[in-house]
């Protein structure tokens, strides 16, 4: 089953980091895509560039109206994702407490809909 | 007819929990697993009229609701067969299993409470899963006991049995290096109830008796299946212990009686001798913990022929203990209590006293109980009048504002 593992991050202290911060982060992120990939659990993943970057796009009467930055404004933005394998909830938390940033804002632990289970 | 529904009523208290626990493992879904036991609860009313009442009503209930499920399940296969349209399916591993009537290693029980008390469910989804489901509670009971609407408990169990489907909590013992955390989140959960019911804060009921006696159940229900777990032992001698005194709680009016002042004949001696005898073997495993230390206590009170002949000393010495692995402040208000009646209620007040403590228990009722009784105890009338008013402000429960009104007027009236 498919969980994606949303990472939330407070912008204003990302934004503060050193150069060698950041590089570690990186370096981190990498080491934890290596560990998912060897264990075949990894299906895509990404950061995400900050929310300033950020464009909503609504449709009304036909018309597109777009606003500038994220849809909602809060202290803790998502910063990017990691869609992983893996049996059940235990599995999926354990991978996310491993993610670099879980131990800084947090990591949301989503279900991907799985649409071949079938319910009689 | 009634014998009937008497044996059938017996029967699910008993066993509700145990089957279905079982029917979750074999159907993989809470709703269908109560389903299936509905079912066969209905076949049982329907049949034992006529064909009489079984020689084991449990086991007759087991058999016909394992029969249903394996039938529910075959259903399922074949409604996917038919969907999937590839050559049919070989019967599985999971087929053989259902047939398999040697019972697992595991208890399903142990599978289903570490599951109802998973920690990525809220606390309250918790609670009343586990009641619903390991007690046999209904949603009606329940929902009386916490005083909640019946809509808003019904809605929190769809809501966790929902989580639990859609964000796949699977339905087994936790790993070993997982354990201790996990035992601890369904320790709490037990005492929660436990408590609920013997503290009852808001209403006039001093104490709820059926959330208790479940509680006890639940923490006996552990011990069978964890018995080498010293928590799960200090956890069940605690509550034991706690409910020995029950009958000394409340007077006649369900006014509360301070524990100095409970007729101790009351007390259920074969129930704390029980107590006791736990707390022991929980500390010769020497891998200490709250609820032993807690029980310890208890142990310590319970098995004292009055409040003077208490070992307080020994009890503040506890509580030390108890603090360094819980520092909270309400361990830190029981402690001063002990001090108080070890070294006297000066001694007592000086902890309570202490700028930090008294930040945190600010707003708490029984801290500003606690100074007005150490400080009535010394003839400091006045500051025990004006902390008696503080705690009346705060405390919610009829019993306890009845208590300390009673003080209040005692302390002008002297």
């Amino acid at each position: 089953m498919k969980y994606m593992l949303l990472i939330y991050e407070d912008e204003q202290q990302a934004a503060a980091m050193s150069d060698a911060e950041r590089a570690e982060q990186l370096r981190s992120h990498f080491a934890f895509l290596g560990e998912l990939t060897m264990f075949g659990k990894h299906v895509y993943s990404e950061g995400l560039e900050p929310s300033l970057a950020s464009t909503v796009v609504r449709v009304q009467d036909s018309k597109v109206i777009t606003t500038d930055g994220p849809f909602i404004e809060s202290k803790e933005m998502m910063a990017g994702f990691y869609i992983i394998e893996a049996a059940d909830l235990d599995e999926a938390i354990a991978w996310a407490a491993k993610i670099p940033d879980a131990g800084r804002a947090g990591v949301e632990v989503r279900p991907v809909y799985d649409f071949t289970a079938m319910r009689p | 007819m009634d014998d009937v529904q008497a044996a059938v009523a017996g029967a699910y208290r008993a066993e509700s929990g145990r089957i279905l626990a079982t029917l979750i493992r074999l159907l993989g879904d809470f709703d269908i697993a109560e389903e299936v036991l509905q079912d066969a609860l209905a076949t049982a009313l329907a049949r034992w009229p006529d064909e009489g009442l079984p020689a084991n009503p449990a086991a007759w209930l087991t058999t016909v609701a394992k029969r249903r499920a394996i039938d529910h399940i075959r259903r399922r296969q074949a409604e996917q067969r038919r969907v999937e349209a590839i050559a049919p399916l070989l019967p599985t591993e999971d087929d053989m299993d259902l047939f398999d009537d040697t019972s697992s290693l595991t208890d399903d029980r142990l599978r289903l409470i570490f599951t109802c008390c998973h920690p990525a469910l809220n606390l309250d989804a918790q609670v009343g899963l586990t009641l619903r489901t390991l007690c046999g509670l209904t949603t009606p009971e329940i929902a009386r006991a916490f005083l909640l609407p019946e809509p808003t408990l019904a809605q929190r169990l769809v809501r966790a049995k929902r989580k639990i489907r859609a964000a796949r909590i699977p339905y087994a013992v936790p790993p070993d290096h997982l354990l201790p955390e996990r035992l601890t989140g369904v320790l709490a959960v037990v005492y929660l109830v436990f408590n609920e019911g013997y503290l009852a804060s808001a209403g006039s009921a001093l104490v709820r008796t059926a959330l208790t006696a479940e509680a006890i159940r639940l923490g006996q229900l552990l011990h069978q299946l964890m018995p080498d777990e010293p928590e799960v032992l200090g956890l069940l001698a605690l509550m034991l212990l706690h409910d020995a005194r029950r009958a000394a709680r409340a007077g006649p009016a369900g006014e509360l009686i301070p524990l100095e002042e409970q007729d101790r004949a009351l007390w259920d001696q074969a129930q704390i001798t029980e107590g006791a005898g736990l707390v022991e073997r929980a500390l010769r495993v020497r891998r200490p913990g709250p609820y032993q230390l807690q029980a310890a206590i208890a142990a310590l009170h319970c098995t004292a022929p009055s409040v003077a002949d208490t070992d307080w000393p020994q009890i503040a010495a506890l509580y030390a203990v108890l603090h360094q692995l819980t520092p909270t402040p309400i361990v830190a208000l029981n402690r001063a209590i002990a001090i108080a009646m070890a070294d006297g209620p000066l001694a007592g007040l000086a902890l309570l006293d202490a700028p930090d403590l008294r930040a945190a228990l600010e707003s708490y009722h029984l801290y500003h109980a606690t100074r007005a009784d150490l400080l009535r105890r010394i003839g400091r009338r006045e500051e025990a009048a004006v902390a008696y008013q503080a705690a009346l402000a705060l405390t919610t429960s009829e019993a306890e504002r009845a208590f300390l009104q009673r003080r209040l007027t005692q302390l002008s009236g002297a």
